[in-house]
């Protein structure tokens, strides 16, 4: 279920899915690409789907910005279903501005927003020009990557309310949260990698460049002072690599070894050590020039692997939790007033005011005579339910209908959602290890290389002393796992960035390693397997006449079946009371009744036995996308209703698919009324339970992960947040990428649910090519070895072989994973 | 040959110095967006006499 219930999606897929769904030419939005309805609004010869799209386009005309239109085609941000009223008062206030300032001083003030709808060329072009739009603004940058926007302004000239509600009229409405501070902290920790990433490039550029002379065998050089000059500068342009460059190896492998685990970066610490105080010994004795190249060249490549590993989707957000969904503000009732308040601030038994489509933020009772209130987003129930006056409502809940009153009850950080919240299940998963196939691998390689090497010492301490430890040391150099550390991180990156390109976003490459050991897959049924648009209704036949749809609509309203439900809605019809005789209910078949002495059945075709002419016109589009339900008049063939179904595409073949290696569960928050027809969707033997809340969806994974199972699960609300972050994987399953999902580990476009089980598989095969470059970098490993064992590892060898391995190890994991994309039809 | 112990502190410092403005242009982030930067020295600073012309040619 999308929150915000925004309908944009990425130009360029707008602009293909109106081509595909229009039989006829369809009028576009000249601002934003949607489709126009029938209430469409013609100005100026442009076509606007709403009356918010002209006015931005009125206002860009009036400010000379329409370059906006001409650098992308359609780029606006649909203003449909947007109400701003005064949503955004609560900026007015003192300690909410410095919050969300990043910096004021009397007449600058700077603020950076994120903007999740940022999508295009255009829209950078129109928030830089901000300033010509109104005065007081003196600057505005936008970041793309991340979705962000710097504004530099004149708080006397220009208040932030009125920045933001700028912001909005022109279709780019914020994403306010107060937890801003910590997406600060993210960056600086990129650009650290990133010098250290320059540093030893430039170290090993240097060291490359003065060892060039040893390479050629110019080591008899009759100078010996510059011979050794260039030693000591390798040494010098090495300690920054050693003592800079590796600190995060140290550290890992420190806290590993602290927590008796010996992970990945053991070995290669290990072999960093090694290498330095070899290659430092040797030219302080001037044995030799050392291996300060292969150091830092091992270096250099690793922190490009760990860049690589690190790139992830900055745009958008993983780590949400309740408090970027609820509200910041809220109407509260004091001295004979609304006025807005941070919601932190709400007491208990304070009076707060909710406007339709707002969110309820605390435990409260209603004062109001009646409300609807929607906890599709907390319970999964696509019905808004009925509260009415002294009712208690839990937090999270929105309003749909005229503004309510409501007592607070509970304070919000006690509310209700927000002690689920708390639940220890939501903060398990950082403390577990993570299990990494390189982790695994290294405890053994490790206590191989310790063997190698001790079993080489004593070997040749039977011969010669100083070879002994020349071998010993020669083995921890060359067994340094440098491709065994590359190899993940390049593959999971490029395989990231396949699955990213079919908005299928991970977190981090981790992900993938999970996903490579699912075997139970546990879908939620609202907003995930369904979509939040309603089904089109379309009635095929002789077209009825008003009486008849009366009829129609009186015997529809007796039944219960959600599909009679829906008819009903969808027939433009008053009730009007008549009475019915006979009526009868066939489960699985229809629905018959006797109306004003006409008989009338509706159902199936069987149900429809005993019409005197055969309905011949049929179309046979019975597919499982549409349901159809027949109409008999007097046992006359009348036509047919065509109910698109609420499912998304292709589900039927996913699970199918799917079934064939996975467990297969279905959780709902919804009664058991679609039970039927998600039978016809899912193979036998999946497990269905309905009347789910959130903490037993979370029990239920539980469950299964103490039969020992591997739980990928997917959901898209609140509802599911719980059974998300416990789950081994959580998918959050949404149908617009910047919308808000629950924290998760990853998020998929909900159009491209149906390739799911593709992207599984996929998982499973960047596994076999991480085992592949494992065998190549162990291939290297052991040639190394055999020079090391028999004394041979001459710098020179270690200059070639080290870095041959890594860039070899690079180069086929880079390429396997994009040609078995390919061949997998996913780029 | 001493001259080369010359010739190579002179290049390192060269190196360095570049080196120095890498670290520079990242601190000052430079590399935090490397997505927008390539669009936006795309735009052109449209001059108002310019815009209405083509206001009325798209008016067809």
């Amino acid at each position: 279920m999308i929150l915000l219930n925004l309908h944009f999606f990425l130009p360029m897929e707008r602009i293909k899915e109106n081509k595909v769904s229009g039989k006829d030419k369809k009028i576009i939005c000249y601002h934003c690409g949607d489709l126009c309805l029938e209430d469409y609004v013609l100005h100026e010869d442009k076509n606007f789907c709403c009356n918010g799209c002209k006015t931005v386009y009125e206002i860009l005309k009036e400010n000379d910005l329409c370059n906006y239109y001409d650098l992308e085609k359609n780029p606006g941000i649909s203003l449909k279903s947007r109400n701003l009223g005064e949503k955004y008062n609560f900026l007015d206030q003192e300690d909410i501005q410095r919050k969300i300032l990043d910096f004021k001083e009397r007449s600058t003030a700077k603020v950076h927003f994120y903007i999740p709808v940022i999508h295009c060329s255009s829209c950078i072009w129109l928030l830089e020009n901000l300033y010509k739009l109104k005065e007081g603004i003196r600057y505005s940058r936008v970041n793309f990557a991340k979705k962000e926007l710097f504004i530099d302004f004149n708080p006397d000239r220009i208040t932030l309310k009125e920045l933001v509600s700028l912001l909005v009229t022109i279709g780019y409405e914020p994403f306010i949260s107060l937890e801003q501070e910590t997406r600060k902290k993210q960056k600086a920790v990129d650009r650290d990698l990133l010098i250290k990433i320059g540093v030893a490039g430039f170290c090993f550029g240097n060291i490359m460049l003065l060892s060039f002379p040893e390479y050629f065998g110019f080591e008899g050089i009759d100078d010996r002072i510059i011979h050794r000059f260039i030693s000591w500068v390798n040494v010098a342009l090495a300690l920054p690599v050693v003592f800079y460059c590796s600190t995060e190896y140290f550290k890992s492998a420190y806290s590993g070894l602290k927590q008796k685990y010996i992970n990945i970066d053991v070995p290669i610490s290990l072999g960093i050590i090694t290498l330095f105080s070899v290659s430092v010994i040797y030219v302080a004795f001037q044995i030799g020039p050392g291996y300060l190249d292969s150091l830092s060249g091992l270096l250099f490549f690793l922190l490009i692997g760990r860049w690589i590993q690190n790139k992830t989707y900055e745009g958008l957000s993983f780590e949400r939790d309740y408090k970027s969904y609820f509200p910041l503000a809220v109407n509260r009732f004091q001295n004979g007033d609304y006025h807005s308040v941070a919601v932190n601030d709400l007491k208990e038994k304070d009076s707060i005011l909710i406007r339709n489509q707002e969110i309820v933020p605390a435990d409260s009772i209603l004062r109001s005579e009646q409300a609807y209130i929607d906890y599709s987003f907390v319970t999964g129930e696509s019905e808004p339910v009925q509260k009415v006056q002294n009712e208690l409502i839990y937090a999270g809940g929105r309003q749909v209908g005229s503004a309510i009153r409501l007592e607070v009850q509970k304070k919000v950080s006690q509310s209700y959602l927000t002690q689920l919240w708390n639940n220890e299940a939501f903060k398990k998963k950082d403390n577990s290890r993570l299990q990494t196939m390189v982790n695994k691998i290294s405890k053994y390689f490790t206590a191989a290389v310790l063997f190698i090497a001790f079993s080489g010492l004593i070997i040749w301490l039977g011969i010669s002393m100083e070879k002994a430890w020349f071998v010993f040391t020669a083995v921890l150099i060359v067994a340094c796992p440098c491709a065994l550390s590359l190899s993940t991180p390049f593959t999971l990156g490029n395989a990231m960035n396949v699955l990213g390109r079919n908005h299928f976003y991970l977190k981090n490459s981790f992900v993938l390693e999970k996903m490579m050991k699912i075997s139970h897959i546990v879908f939620d049924k609202t907003g995930t397997l369904t979509h939040s648009k309603k089904g089109f209704i379309q009635f095929k036949g002789n077209n009825l006449n008003s009486q008849e749809k009366i009829w129609i609509a009186q015997l529809l309203s007796n039944s219960t079946h959600p599909l009679s439900r829906r008819i009903l809605n969808s027939i433009n019809t008053t009730l009007i009371p008549v009475p019915i005789h006979e009526f009868k209910e066939l489960k699985g078949k229809g629905i018959s009744g006797v109306v004003e002495d006409h008989e009338i059945k509706m159902g199936s075709l069987d149900h429809l036995n005993d019409i005197s002419d055969s309905p011949n016109s049929i179309s046979s589009d019975d597919d499982f996308r549409h349901s159809q339900v027949h109409i008999s008049i007097d046992k006359r063939y009348r036509g047919y209703f065509s109910i698109e179904n609420d499912y998304r595409n292709g589900l039927k073949g996913l699970m199918l698919r799917l079934g064939r290696y996975y467990d297969l569960s279905v959780l709902s928050g919804d009664r058991e009324t679609e039970q039927d027809l998600l039978k016809s969707l899912f193979p036998e033997g999946t497990s269905m339970k309905f009347r789910q809340q959130p903490e037993q969806k979370l029990d239920y994974i539980s469950s299964i992960q103490e039969e020992g199972g591997q739980v990928l699960m997917l959901g898209d609300g609140l509802n599911d947040a719980g059974a998300l972050v416990k789950s081994d994987l959580g998918v959050a399953v949404t149908e617009d990428i910047t919308a808000f999902t629950p924290a998760s580990d990853a998020i998929l476009d909900a159009g491209n649910l149906h390739h799911l089980d593709k992207f599984i598989r996929f998982s499973v095969t960047a596994k076999h090519i991480i085992i592949a470059s494992f065998i190549i970098s162990f291939l290297y490993n052991i040639v190394g070895m055999g020079f090391a064992v028999l004394g041979k590892l001459t710098p020179i060898v270690a200059a070639i072989l080290m870095p041959a391995s890594s860039i070899s190890v690079v180069i086929f994991a880079t390429f396997a994973v994009n040609l078995m994309a390919k061949q997998k039809k996913l780029i | 040959m001493s001259v080369i112990v010359l010739l190579i502190i002179f290049s390192i410092l060269v190196a360095l110095v570049f080196l120095i403005a890498f670290i520079w242009a990242v601190r000052s982030g430079q590399y935090d967006d490397m997505e927008s930067p390539p669009v936006r020295i795309l735009f052109d600073d449209k001059i108002k006499k310019e815009t209405l012309p083509h206001k009325d040619s798209s008016k067809k």
